[in-house]
């Protein structure tokens, strides 16, 4: 009797195993179909960073509005590899989705690469060049952009010191701090310009809330009144710090910091916002793929074609539209060449 | 003495160690063996067993299906792409998991593996960067620069601590925030560094001095594998089979019996944090010789810390350890398929923290359960001795 039970248990329990085996089998064949949508990798952060990868969602949301297509979003982790990367994207374009997106330079290799794996794929990276006849390389002016930024600091600050963090010491970041520390010594001669940043070299820089709350209030404590933070969903952190402090004004980048509902509490205390319109490039992109004319090569979006703006929702720079307006005009006219890295 | 029974059976079938187990008391030699062998195996699998069990809770909780989630992992994991990243993955997590059980098994905290690697695969990409010789030499050359580097920075800690009694644990944390500092230094365009889009990465080491690749069908294995299973070999050789290795483990267990026994306390927590230094430094090599050939913002960073909780899941036994780090690499690279089919991204962190966690926990319980069996057998034997010699001393009075 206890012989037959045993049995019945080992005949069911072998049977779950084949019918689990059977359903896994499945669903590893579901890859391959066609026109799925757009697939986008963000950066760390994800998706609701307030900033940089937001910009880029704000794109899928318009072309799901718009053109109606379907999007897959995965997000990247802290201290991944080149392998991670890869696997990410190249499961999205195994599975169908026609353009994949990486956000963030730290895509550039990895989209080269799988690239050529999928040559009727087309592929998007942005903030880097990458190689490829199926990639659409798009890069922004946040040079340009941080300059009139400075402008704006330096008009605004009543102690003469402004401040500048970055999330991460490398290239992209330091295109920020030279912007700026040229705009706002070209608006005051005098004016002070404190640039740190949060890690010399760890990713994490972008999703440190805490640790970009420090700085900024080490900043606000030796009298630093005016803090423009490039740290991607760090400078949440940032912000919130500055708008403890009364009559100090943060600068948001990436997206417009002062229209986000997770930065609602702390908008007043936000000037203006560096807009670097990811979100124009990806849905630029989404489009020309579902038009069938696919963009590739390299997409500049500079301060002349508005790739990048300054925003003025809050009114806060209203005041110095004058002095913002000539600055721009005089980058968009050569006047003026905006240095991509800091001098040191 | 402390290495465990031959473990080539640990994925065998669960019943199996078990019933042996419970015959053991038959014969006193050969028992102790099974007994070992069975509560070797009991660990594991307990933890295994509890690990799955909080991670179906956590994935009911969230309401996702966790059935289907194995399902998924074990699909996407035993597919043959699948296989070769993981064991690419492990290479480094398993050198990380050695460099830290070599202070583990002698009672030091060295929590600067991740510094030591970095700085060590900086210096040796920059040094290789600049050197063009032929590839039979540049690869040694590179290899020794980074483990001096490693052992170098993880020396200053232990330097400090047999000089000035600085804990380690202090001192390689903080060596770790140096390290990146010095990095940050040094990695700039016209320091030891080149720009490449928003890159900055060290001069790429020549062709030469690639690292050689097992090819398979497709994506090849990272050569360095072999390197990996040589150190463990060393590994293991050097703390069980020689005198350094003994003492190094009395200094673990005991620091003042291992004085009392003649061994120089200082100079083996010097040695010992020199040597996993070394170790330290060959855990960026399998990235730099065989992927990146260059160390830029872009290096990936925290393997050291990975590999503090491999060397806690693999027991510091290099066997374990290599389970461990093959366990990491899947519980990777299947996390981010299940990312792709829609469940949270942070649950393979969970599951892993929770594998951790019910390892430490279940070698813990089984340990105490060890020890309370010993016991009761050896206060059952004294007993018995004590009766039988009160019967022969009654009997001798009697007589």
């Amino acid at each position: 009797m206890r012989r037959v039970t045993k049995i019945a248990a080992a005949g069911m329990a072998s049977a779950a195993l084949i019918l689990t085996t059977a359903a896994c089998g499945e669903s590893s064949t579901e890859s391959g179909g066609k026109e799925k949508g757009v697939g986008l990798a963000f950066d760390v952060g994800g998706r609701d960073d307030h900033s940089f990868n937001e910009s880029a969602a704000r794109g899928v949301d318009k072309a799901k509005d718009e053109l109606g297509v379907e999007a897959k979003l995965m997000t990247a982790k802290n201290n991944e590899t080149e392998a991670d990367r890869e696997q990410r994207l190249s499961s999205l374009a195994e599975a169908g989705y026609n353009p994949v997106i990486g956000v963030g330079f730290s895509y550039g290799k990895s989209i080269e690469k799988v690239a050529k794996q999928f040559p009727d794929t087309t592929f998007g990276v942005v903030d880097s060049v990458s190689e490829g006849k199926n990639v659409d390389s798009m890069v922004f002016s946040e040079h340009e952009g941080s300059y009139l930024a400075g402008v704006a600091a330096a008009l605004k600050s009543k102690s003469g010191k402004v401040g500048f963090i970055g999330g991460v010491n490398n290239a992209l970041i330091q295109k920020f701090e030279a912007g700026f520390v040229q705009g706002a010594k070209d608006t005051k001669k005098d004016i002070e310009v404190v640039p740190e940043y949060l890690y010399p070299n760890n990713d994490k820089g972008f999703n440190d809330p805490g640790a970009a709350k420090a700085k900024a209030k080490g900043m606000l404590d030796r009298g630093i009144d005016v803090i423009y933070t490039a740290a991607g969903q760090s400078g949440a952190g940032s912000i919130e710090a500055v708008a403890a402090k009364k009559g100090a004004w943060a600068i948001g980048v990436d997206s417009d910091q002062y229209q986000q509902p997770g930065l609602a509490k702390y908008k007043d205390a936000i000037l203006t916002s560096v807009v670097k319109n990811v979100d124009v490039a990806v849905f630029d992109l989404i489009k020309s793929v579902k038009d069938g004319k696919p963009l590739t090569g390299v997409n500049a979006y500079t301060l002349k074609e508005d790739g990048v703006s300054l925003a003025t929702s809050g009114g806060f720079i209203d005041d110095l539209r004058k002095e913002i307006d000539a600055a721009k005009e005089k980058i968009a006219g050569g006047e003026i060449t905006v240095d991509e890295q800091p001098k040191r | 003495m402390s290495t465990a029974p031959p473990a080539s059976g640990a994925s065998g079938p669960a019943p199996a160690p078990g019933a042996p187990e419970r015959q053991a008391p038959r014969g006193p030699r050969s028992a102790i063996d099974w007994g070992r062998v069975g509560l070797g195996l009991a660990a594991p699998l307990l933890a295994i067993v509890a690990a799955l069990v909080i991670t179906s809770l956590i994935f009911l909780s969230t309401g996702d299906d966790p059935f289907r989630a194995f399902a998924v992992m074990a699909d996407y994991g035993v597919k043959s792409d699948s296989q070769i990243v993981i064991v690419n993955k492990a290479v480094p997590y398993f050198l990380s998991a050695l460099a830290v059980a070599i202070g583990f098994r002698m009672n030091l905290f060295n929590i600067g593996v991740d510094g030591q690697y970095r700085i060590a695969a900086f210096f040796a990409a920059a040094v290789g960067g600049a050197l063009a010789l032929p590839g039979i030499v540049q690869i040694p050359v590179i290899m020794i620069v980074a483990m001096m580097v490693g052992a170098v920075w993880a020396g200053i800690a232990g330097l400090l601590k047999t000089t000035r009694g600085v804990s380690e644990v202090i001192s390689t944390i903080m060596l770790n925030a140096i390290a990146a500092a010095v990095i940050g230094y040094f990695l700039q365009d016209g320091r030891l560094a080149v720009r490449d889009g928003n890159i900055i990465h060290t001069e790429p080491i020549p062709e030469s001095a690639h690292f050689f690749e097992i090819p398979t069908g497709q994506a090849p294995v990272n050569g360095f594998l072999v390197v990996a299973v040589v150190v463990g070999v060393l590994y293991w050789f050097l703390l069980n089979r020689t005198r350094f290795g003994f003492d190094l483990r009395t200094v673990g267990r005991s620091e003042s019996a291992a004085h009392a026994g003649g061994v120089g306390v200082g100079r083996m927590v010097v040695t010992s944090m020199l040597l996993s230094g070394a170790v330290a430094g060959l855990v960026g090599m399998p990235t730099l010789l065989g992927e990146s050939y260059n160390y830029g913002t872009d290096f990936p960073a925290g393997i050291g810390f990975t590999g503090i909780a491999i060397a806690l899941l693999g027991r510091n036994h290099p066997v374990g350890m290599a389970l461990g780090a093959l366990l990491w690499g899947f519980l990777e690279r299947t996390g981010g398929r299940l990312e792709f089919e829609g469940y949270a991204q942070e649950i393979v962190g969970v599951m892993q923290g929770v594998i951790v966690l019910c390892v430490v926990v279940a070698y813990e319980l089984v340990r105490r359960y060890g020890l309370r069996t010993q016991q009761r057998k050896v206060g059952e034997r004294l007993a018995a001795e004590a009766r039988n010699n009160g019967k022969t001393e009654k009997a001798e009075v009697s007589a």
